[in-house]
């Protein structure tokens, strides 16, 4: 109603009148709002990003300005999938990521599941669980890593008075086999809570009248779990691994903290190794190259993914 | 609504909410240990802090702020003794250890460093974003989903492969290990999620308003300005306070573009070291001064938090 109003009033008034009251037109202000934003992601995001394309064909190096630059065409490229360490690295990634989600997945709902019950005080405890998440990675990877320090750290001791092992035989962070898993505790710890307060939203999501239904069918509660609880909240639980999926790839600040890629590589993951190669061994063109693929990685999986959650809510 | 509930016949039973409040209440006491304790290290003296078996009970010291916020120098007890008395109870504690208060540490600087590139950042993300949002969310944009998902996926590179063309690009403009160059790419990183919250905190608001105003004379732009942002100030503040955590605790781009003058907390925090490696009770410190503004802007943000952490795809 008030927009037919609006229309007609429009209408009616002479063009170029409306223009002087109308000050700018709806279109041209569109623009006016849109574009510094598009500008700045143009500038700061974007045009680095055709840089790097550019610089992965070639052999520069950021730390010898002055040396002539070679194009190399595919070079690159072909060398990084030869690359045994750069394999090492995604393996090591792919432990990380697939380990992190199925941990926080699994804690994160089951957390939820219960808070869900809405017992007394639920709201407090809820909002302390999600404090870790809050925190900076980089600034908790280095209290972790005081935590983890076999003899002075609480985590050591705690285990120890817990399974009795000597704590001094608990090197979180030095032991090859252990390393690993310590920089995924670090990132459950950090991260379940996430997980949680998505899977919450999506069992809230669920209408009662639906459980209602079920109990007048005489449903068991397990049936309930599985036909109602999970299927129902899946497009939630898929959306918190897409965006810890994601994250987890990328994952540098908490891992270059706790453990730098250390002992050895065991922890290098991707971007740690994407750092040593761009900020250590100053092979830019090469981490580049190195990081377009990692860029087309994240970005294609994404997209496949997000399909596959499109189709999950549709049905 | 809650009638219904109440009456439900599939509400939990009694003893299930106490199992479950049980396993939840147990579950947020460990999560919190960790804090609790680098809280009470921050407390202890470096002695204790490395103490084995370690000490749940200690004589609390102020030892680590002093430590933090200063440099100490070792010197002779003939030296320290030719002083005159202590000044100030960190003047008394370095002292004791055999070692004079030599200067402020770069705490403070960095700190305030941190202050100056979240806010700054904050802000133009916010007005960009605010704007952008605004934009998208009344006017027809030629590709306005293509735009939308463009910003967005600005976010999806890995921070360091973002890093290695802006440290090149920086060295150029000179904007290497300046707050400026910090301000602006945090406000690049930022400005996606200011732009997807906003729209959503704004597609919630009827036009009807604006045409209202419209009708009663007002311009687009003061339509905006009078009805839209007044309605819009829950949503802008949670957006900002979002861009703030994120810009306060962002450590991968302050790590490899700034190490000096514009150089933030987090990559300072963990290079705190006293005499034979890391001075932990410093260090803890330094984290916890860090960490106080996160807890508070968490427990300001719980209602909106999940909306943030989804860049508005969940709204509850």
């Amino acid at each position: 109603m008030l927009n037919r109003t609006a229309e007609n009033v429009a209408r009616a008034t002479p063009e170029p009148l409306a223009r002087k009251v109308r000050g700018i037109s709806d279109k041209g202000l569109a623009w006016l709002f849109i574009s510094p934003t598009i500008l700045l992601l143009l500038a700061i995001n974007i045009f680095p990003l055709f840089w790097a394309i550019y610089l992965s064909f070639t052999n520069y190096r950021a730390n010898r300005p002055n040396e002539v630059v070679k194009n190399l065409g595919f070079a690159n490229y072909q060398r990084i999938l030869g690359d045994q360490d750069i394999w090492i690295a995604m393996q090591t990634t792919a432990h990380f990521v697939f380990w992190t989600i199925l941990l926080q997945t699994l804690i994160g709902f089951t957390l939820a599941w219960l808070i869900d019950r809405k017992f007394r005080g639920h709201a407090f405890w809820t909002t302390l669980i999600l404090v870790p998440m809050m925190l900076s990675p980089a600034v908790v990877g280095n209290f972790w890593r005081f935590l983890y320090e076999p003899q002075i750290g609480l985590f050591a001791y705690a285990i120890s008075f817990v399974s009795g092992i000597p704590p001094t035989n608990i090197q979180m962070l030095s032991n090859v086999s252990l390393a690993p898993w310590s920089i995924i505790i670090v990132d459950t710890w950090m991260w379940t809570p996430y997980v949680m307060l998505i899977c919450l939203a999506g069992l809230r999501s669920i209408p009662e009248y639906i459980y209602e239904a079920a109990e007048v069918d005489r449903a068991s509660n397990w049936r309930q779990f599985w036909s109602i609880t999970l299927p129902m909240a899946l497009p939630f639980i898929m959306l918190a691994v897409l965006f810890r999926g994601i994250e987890n790839f990328k994952m540098f600040d908490m891992v270059n903290l706790l453990t730098g890629g250390g002992p050895g590589s065991t922890t290098e993951v991707a971007s740690i190794t994407l750092k040593r190669q761009a900020f250590e061994s100053w092979r830019t063109g090469y981490s580049s190259a190195f990081a377009i693929i990692l860029f087309v990685a994240v970005f294609g999986l994404a997209n496949i993914y997000v399909k596959a959650l499109n189709k999950v809510k549709q049905r | 609504m809650s009638l219904t509930t109440a009456h439900s016949v599939v509400a939990p039973s009694a003893n299930s909410k106490r199992i479950a409040g049980a396993i939840i209440i147990a579950y947020a006491l460990i999560s919190i240990v960790p804090l609790l304790w680098i809280f009470a290290t921050s407390f202890k003296t470096p002695p204790d802090s490395i103490a084995y078996p370690p000490k749940i009970l200690f004589q609390p010291s102020l030892e680590g702020y002093c430590n933090l916020f200063t440099t100490r120098t070792r010197q002779t007890p003939e030296y320290i003794n030719s002083l005159g008395p202590a000044t100030s109870f960190c003047d008394e504690t370095t002292r004791m250890r055999n070692m004079v208060i030599a200067g402020p540490s770069n705490f403070v600087p960095r700190f305030v460093n941190s202050l100056i590139i979240a806010f700054g950042s904050t802000f133009c993300a916010v007005f960009l974003g605010t704007l952008s949002a605004y934009g998208f969310s009344r006017f027809k944009v030629p590709l306005a989903d293509d735009l939308l998902f463009f910003i967005l996926s600005t976010r999806m590179m890995p921070p360091i492969a973002v890093a290695i063309p802006i440290y090149l690009m920086y060295r150029e403009l000179g904007l290497s290990d300046t707050a400026l160059g910090m301000i602006l790419l945090y406000t690049a990183v930022n400005v996606s999620l200011a732009v997807w919250l906003l729209k959503g905190f704004i597609d919630e608001i009827p036009r009807e308003y604006e045409e209202a105003a419209m009708i009663d004379g007002y311009t687009r732009l003061q339509a905006f300005w009078r009805t839209v942002l007044p309605q819009a100030t829950t949503g802008i503040a949670a957006t900002a306070i979002f861009c703030l955590i994120f810009a306060w605790n962002e450590y991968a781009f302050a790590a490899l573009l700034t190490s000096g003058t514009a150089q933030t907390a987090p990559p300072f925090i963990p290079t705190i070291i006293g005499e034979g490696g890391q001075d932990w009770p410093a260090v803890a410190a330094g984290t916890t001064i860090f960490l106080v503004p996160i807890l508070v802007f968490t427990i300001l943000l719980r209602k909106q938090l999940l909306r943030g952490i989804t860049f508005g795809a969940v709204r509850k």
